[in-house]
């Protein structure tokens, strides 16, 4: 697990002696969860979540949002037109 | 190497809203042409802590989408997070499907009218079916403006249903490409699962293709293409990048794998990002959303599950005796096919409303700029004057000319301006007199006509016509004509 590629995947900006210390951290948990791999999980489904529930939906129907324009905007940095206005995107 | 020593192969990703009431995750309302970011909750904002709930609807329509496209749809399904950072998508992850799609397999028909038009006499594969790998449900994204020195984004289309339809790389050019989005987008509308108007990107679609020389399997590398807007700017660029493409591996340069751009404005395709970019969206299981059991889905979507283009062709085919391309041109369209049926229920003629509808009522749609909606001649009265015509009582001609007029007056019956036009049949008797003195005086063609010369009636027909002063109907004339001197 390369934690350079990692923190570059978050946009999180890492020092030299902090991918030392990360790397070694997440190694170790790795390790840790790897001690799984020792069991035999052949005839184990992967479940997406530990409780077996499933179903749970809403009917279509729509109803108006509860947030005034000022609400909606208001961590916006900056407001044009009623829109959220950011520094120019590049494609 | 000319052209046509290359193989292409280009595969399609296809995004398409759903027509649902509320969006994807929350109960906003989904509507087009609003006032920015007044249709938005905390969820669609992606604010932290909100709480995505699944539109139990939206998985009904893209169900129902699979039934019609004869895909399979796995027992259990469920949502992922994939994960990347966008302005368009503040929760820096979109709510996805990966491994547990609603839908896989499937294929669509490529419909020969779906072809562009100056193609549709040289089709290279007719019949052909393109198989689709997957459709997927997720949430569209905020939309994006770009101005000079700034982005504006308005999130009122954040969270929309969104299905995303996969093909497999098997379109060998840019107007099967063509073909595909058209007949896709036919049989959409058809479900009543969304409208698939590019032009309101209510369709989207990304481009894969490549080329290799004929004669190698493996596939050429590929480029994706965005910024296709338009089904005819798909083939501007497909077919501007084949060519690229070729020109490249014919002087030796290699294919990046790379995402480029089509500028319609100035007609070529350029690079955006190249493979080192790639995104590695590191999907995992959303922990907020629970697996959904389809088997109630599929069971009703197999109830509702409407009547496809092409099934439908074919059953007017059979029904009507009417060719496959008129069964085609009528069933393009499902509001003027519904039309079509409305008209020639208890016809004796339905072959003649069939071309009354593609040769008159279409012609006049067009010249008007209208859709079969907005058609103000009803189908009952369109079945009314084909009766007439049929029947003898006025010609082709005069029923041409109340056609137009009903348009002007569709409250009135064609036989009341029939009436008002002076179209109605002259007394028979006398015509009947018409017709002898006009055998009287012309020896030659009748002789011609005695002789088994069907042709030479129309001679005197013309001269039946010319007496009567245009009352007389050519049709009716001609019979009794044909009555009288055709050899027994
Ligand atoms: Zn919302």
């Amino acid at each position: 697990m390369d934690i350079r590629h990692i923190a570059r995947l978050a946009r999180i900006e890492l020092n030299s002696e902090e991918i030392l210390r990360y790397q070694t951290q997440i190694d170790q948990l790795i390790q840790y969860v790897e001690k799984l791999t020792e069991l035999d999980l052949d005839d184990i489904h992967p479940t997406s979540h530990a409780v077996e529930i499933f179903d749970v939906m809403r009917p279509d129907e729509a109803r108006d949002g509860a947030l005034s324009l000022e609400e909606v905007l208001m961590n916006s940095p900056s407001v044009t037109q009623e829109q959220f206005r950011l520094p120019k995107v590049v494609e | 190497m000319p052209t046509t020593d290359y193989l292409v192969s280009i595969g399609l990703e296809v995004h398409v809203q759903l027509k649902t009431q509320s969006k994807m995750f929350c109960s906003c309302p989904v509507r087009f042409g609003e006032a920015p970011n007044t249709l938005v909750c905390p969820i669609c904002l992606g604010l932290p802590g909100a709480l995505p709930k699944l539109n139990a609807g939206a998985i009904e329509m893209t169900v129902l989408a699979g039934q019609l496209l004869g895909c399979s749809t796995p027992e259990v399904v469920k949502w992922d997070r994939k994960n990347y950072f966008y302005a368009d998508m503040p929760k820096n992850y979109q709510l996805s499907q990966y491994d547990l799609p609603l839908c896989l397999g499937g294929e669509v028909p490529l419909y020969e009218l779906a072809y562009p038009k100056d193609a549709q006499k040289s089709i290279v594969h007719p019949g052909k079916v393109v198989r689709l790998t997957r459709i997927h449900l997720e949430e569209d994204v905020a939309k994006s403006t770009h101005h000079a020195t700034y982005t504006l984004v308005d999130f009122n289309r954040s969270g929309t249903a969104l299905m995303e339809i996969v093909s497999e790389p098997e379109l060998e050019s840019a107007e099967e490409t063509v073909a595909y989005l058209n007949s896709l987008r036919q049989i959409l509308v058809y479900s009543g699962v969304s409208d698939a108007d590019m032009e309101k990107g209510q369709l989207r679609c990304d481009v894969n293709v490549s080329v290799r020389p004929k004669g190698q399997e493996k596939l050429g590398t590929k480029i994706e293409l965005k910024n296709l807007n338009s089904i005819s700017a798909v083939r501007r660029a497909l077919n501007y990048e084949i060519d690229r493409q070729i020109g490249e591996v014919e002087a030796g340069r290699p294919i990046q794998q790379a995402t480029w751009r089509w500028n319609d404005e100035v007609g070529q395709t350029e690079p955006m990002r190249s493979k080192e970019d790639a995104h590695d969206y590191r999907y995992f299981p959303e922990p907020d959303l629970l697996p959904v059991r389809t088997a109630p889905f599929v069971e009703r979507a197999r109830a509702i599950r409407p009547e496809l283009p092409h099934e439908k062709v074919a059953r007017f085919e059979a029904s009507y005796q009417i060719s496959h391309y008129d069964a085609s041109v009528l069933a393009a369209d499902r509001a003027l096919a519904d039309w079509f049926e409305q008209a020639v229920q208890g016809s004796t003629a339905p072959k003649k409303v069939a071309n009354w509808v593609i040769n008159n009522l279409l012609a006049e749609l067009n010249a008007r700029s209208i859709g079969i909606a907005d058609c103000p001649v009803s189908p009952t009265t369109l079945a009314a004057l084909v009766e007439l015509v049929e029947s003898g009582k006025v010609s082709n001609n005069q029923g041409k000319e109340i056609f137009a007029l009903l348009f002007e007056r569709p409250q009135d019956s064609p036989e009341v301006i029939a009436k008002e036009l002076g179209f109605e049949p002259a007394d028979s008797s006398e015509i009947e007199a018409i017709i002898d003195e006009v055998i009287a005086s012309n020896a030659g063609p009748v002789a011609e006509v005695m002789g088994g010369n069907e042709k030479a009636a129309n001679f005197l027909v013309g001269q039946v016509m010319k007496r009567s002063k245009g009352k007389a109907n050519p049709k009716q004339v001609t019979e009794m004509i044909l009555l009288r001197l055709r050899p027994s």
